[in-house]
């Protein structure tokens, strides 16, 4: 077990390593340079920011550098949109409110999509199951931001109940959350529907019945627990996504978040920002896929630690 | 299929068999031998069928997917649509009509300004010339509407096909080969698995524009002047998929080959000298058919969704291209007057998708042996 941790641990290090290398990379091939505005300075002012910014070193010295201060939690700092802030501080200031959004997404999604899943299970082949399929089957074909217009149409425009913009009042979280938390809930409602009717129909739910036991201890002591490990494996990619997400929630909501930013840094092409935002999420979503893993493997002791398969 | 004669139907006869068997002399019937089938025996007579094919048992379950006929026919209406509609239609995608800008769709009464103003320039207003209306700078919007589709569609077919050959050959390759091979192989798909893809495609889309648009201006050759017709955020997507997304495709191919190489078909194979790539091409690759076409037909929605979204922030196609996911961004700007210029693209989107994701779904029941009775 431990072997497999360790293992596990280190191909989450290698891969943050190589996304790193990447993204400097990819970061280096952009012609252009960041101080090309439409004002160009003239060369030797141009070589006192490169010699300032340490551009004009050998690629593989300034990939060192960069690892070695991203190694001291030094990210860089702005080039273009907040100039000489640190990219860091940035990070911290943007990323609570998109972890706000988040999380109210995350649990939304979770809270609602359960229920979802297990009354469509426990009434399969009825009308909640056909009405809950067809509705989950869309949730997870329409496009986010189709979602978020959607809303901002509906309850803006057409409506007029909520705030469009900004996150001023516990209204303006709702549709932002809603958009964000869509696609997850309808993906967590499909999976506890599926693995739900595979454990209903064991023999220890079968006993548990046949002793006579209540419908509700059935569903939430027995079926229940066992139906959610798949749902389990599924938060890691859930959180991505749903960083993933704010990326147009976010520029749809215009929410101040990491996600906006994100893209306006893009547009900018400011380059210590974007490498430091993608570096930041592919820690925390890689962090948060190993953590999922590892619990995973504690909470269900029938998978096997070598091979990851499950063993029957 | 047995052909066994001791599991013979009944209804032959009561000839006993075995005896027939052990007989060294050709037997030739007696009188007798021949009863009149009981009535039980003639219930239980089961005609002899031709064989069905694989491809027509899979049809014919295919057919009786309701759901997924219906999402086929969806597909094809909108294929339909997109290649033949602006063919028919007089009007371009691009082509800019001074003073028809804003022109309301055919449910919506022009305004008095607007028909002023059509006035003024000297042009009759006609509600059926543009159906879906115009956009701000006077192109139809049914036109950039089919356009997009066609664009949205041609980029789910190529990404699921540049998925469909590398995940499978690399899935093959190290199913086949195993051992350490297949070990290294698969640390990289689980490494690729574990990046965020959506971060990596933004970030894909937002470099590789610069270097594509500078190669395409300073070389002339058959390669720039093709990368210049499909555009340099379309190679983005491309290389992005190429990169990432092979790698669920990969995985299950893989898994198949596994289970297939143990057959005797491919030790025959083996023994007869044929290569490790004929026996991968010929033998194994056929029969992960039903994987390989599931798995790509899953694939085109999710390239569609990606490229929407991409296009949607503003890195996807570039004007005066256009695709859903930039129509409905361009629908963005406009939503508290124009509302309907967001949702007919958000809408033909979510069907595209759900169209694909519903037909693949059907397909995998009909085409995995597994799901039979």
């Amino acid at each position: 077990m431990l072997k497999y941790f360790t293992k596990r641990i280190l191909m989450a290090v290698v891969s943050l390593l190589l996304i790193i290398c990447a993204v400097f990379l990819l970061m280096n091939i952009i012609p252009g340079g960041p101080f090309l505005s439409e004002k160009a300075p003239s060369q030797a002012v141009l070589d006192a920011l490169n010699a300032k910014y340490g551009l004009d070193k050998p690629l593989g010295e300034q990939l060192l550098n960069y690892l070695s201060d991203l190694l001291h939690g030094d990210l860089g700092v702005s080039f273009r949109m907040q100039k000489n802030r640190p990219v860091l501080t940035i990070i911290m200031e943007m990323f609570p409110t998109s972890a706000r959004v988040g999380i109210f997404a995350l649990l939304n999604a979770i809270i609602i999509g359960i229920p979802l899943g297990c009354i469509a299970a426990y009434n399969r082949g009825k009308w909640p199951d056909s009405v809950l399929r067809v509705v989950m089957t869309f949730g997870i074909s329409i496009p986010g931001f189709v979602v978020a217009t959607l809303l901002l149409v509906l309850f803006c425009v057409v409506l007029q109940w909520l705030p469009a913009t900004g996150l001023n009042s516990w209204k303006s979280y709702l549709m932002p959350c809603f958009a964000l938390s869509f696609y997850p809930m309808c993906y967590i409602g499909r999976l506890t529907r599926s693995s739900l009717l595979d454990v209903i129909n064991t023999d220890y739910v079968r006993t548990a019945r046949a002793k006579g036991l209540p419908t509700s201890k059935v569903v939430f002591k027995h079926a229940l627990r066992n139906s959610l490990i798949p749902v389990i494996t599924y938060l890691g990619p859930l959180t991505a996504s749903i960083l993933t997400g704010g990326f147009v929630v976010e520029t749809v909501f215009s929410i101040p978040g990491l996600g906006r930013y994100f893209v306006q840094s893009i547009i900018n092409r400011d380059y210590p920002i974007i490498m430091g935002t993608a570096i930041f999420l592919s820690a925390l979503i890689i962090t948060l896929n190993l953590v999922v893993d590892l619990l995973y493997q504690v909470i269900d002791p029938r998978i096997s630690y070598t091979d990851g398969s499950v063993k029957n | 299929m047995n052909k066994k004669p001791s599991s013979l139907p009944m209804h032959v006869g009561h000839v006993d068999v075995d005896k027939v068997m052990q007989m060294n002399t050709p037997y030739s019937p007696v009188l007798g031998d021949f009863d009149v089938a009981s009535k039980e025996e003639r219930e239980n007579y089961i005609p002899p069928t031709a064989s069905v094919s694989y491809w027509k048992d899979a049809w014919r379950r295919l057919k009786k997917n309701r759901v997924a006929m219906v999402a086929l026919c969806v597909i094809i209406f909108l294929f339909v649509a997109c290649i033949f509609g602006p063919m028919l239609m007089d009007l371009d995608y691009s082509t800019q009509i001074r003073g028809e800008e804003n022109w309301p769709p055919v449910w919506e009464q022009p305004t008095e300004k607007l028909l002023a103003k059509a006035e003024s320039k000297g042009i009759v207003f006609d509600a059926w010339k543009h159906p879906l209306g115009s956009d701000n700078l006077g192109r139809d919007n049914l036109a950039r509407l089919l356009y997009g589709t066609r664009i949205s569609l041609a980029i789910g077919l190529v990404a699921s096909l540049i998925v469909l050959v590398i995940g499978s050959l690399y899935g093959a390759i190290a199913g086949y080969i195993g051992g350490m091979v297949d070990t290294i192989m698969m640390r990289v798909v689980d490494i690729i698995y574990s990046v965020p893809d959506v971060l990596i495609v933004l970030l894909l889309a937002s470099t590789l524009k610069g270097p594509i648009t500078t190669y395409i201006n300073t070389h002339n050759s058959w390669i720039s002047n093709f990368l210049s017709t499909i555009g340099p955020n379309l190679i983005g997507i491309f290389i992005t998929f190429g990169m990432l997304y092979w790698v669920g495709m990969s995985r299950i191919i893989r898994g198949q080959v596994l289970m297939l190489k143990q057959n005797e078909y491919v030790t025959a194979a083996r023994a007869l000298g044929a290569s490790d790539a004929r026996i991968i091409r010929k033998h194994l690759l056929p029969n992960c058919i039903g994987q390989l076409i599931v798995t790509t037909c899953l694939q085109i929605p999710s390239a569609i969704f990606l490229e929407s979204f991409l296009s949607f922030l503003g890195m996807g196609v570039s004007a005066p291209l256009t695709s859903l996911g930039s129509l409905a961004s361009e629908g963005l700007s406009g939503i508290y007057s124009y509302t309907y210029r967001l949702i007919v693209p958000s809408a033909v989107l979510s069907i595209l998708i759900l169209a694909f994701n519903l037909f693949g779904d059907g397909l995998r029941d009909a085409l995995d042996p597994r799901l039979k009775k």
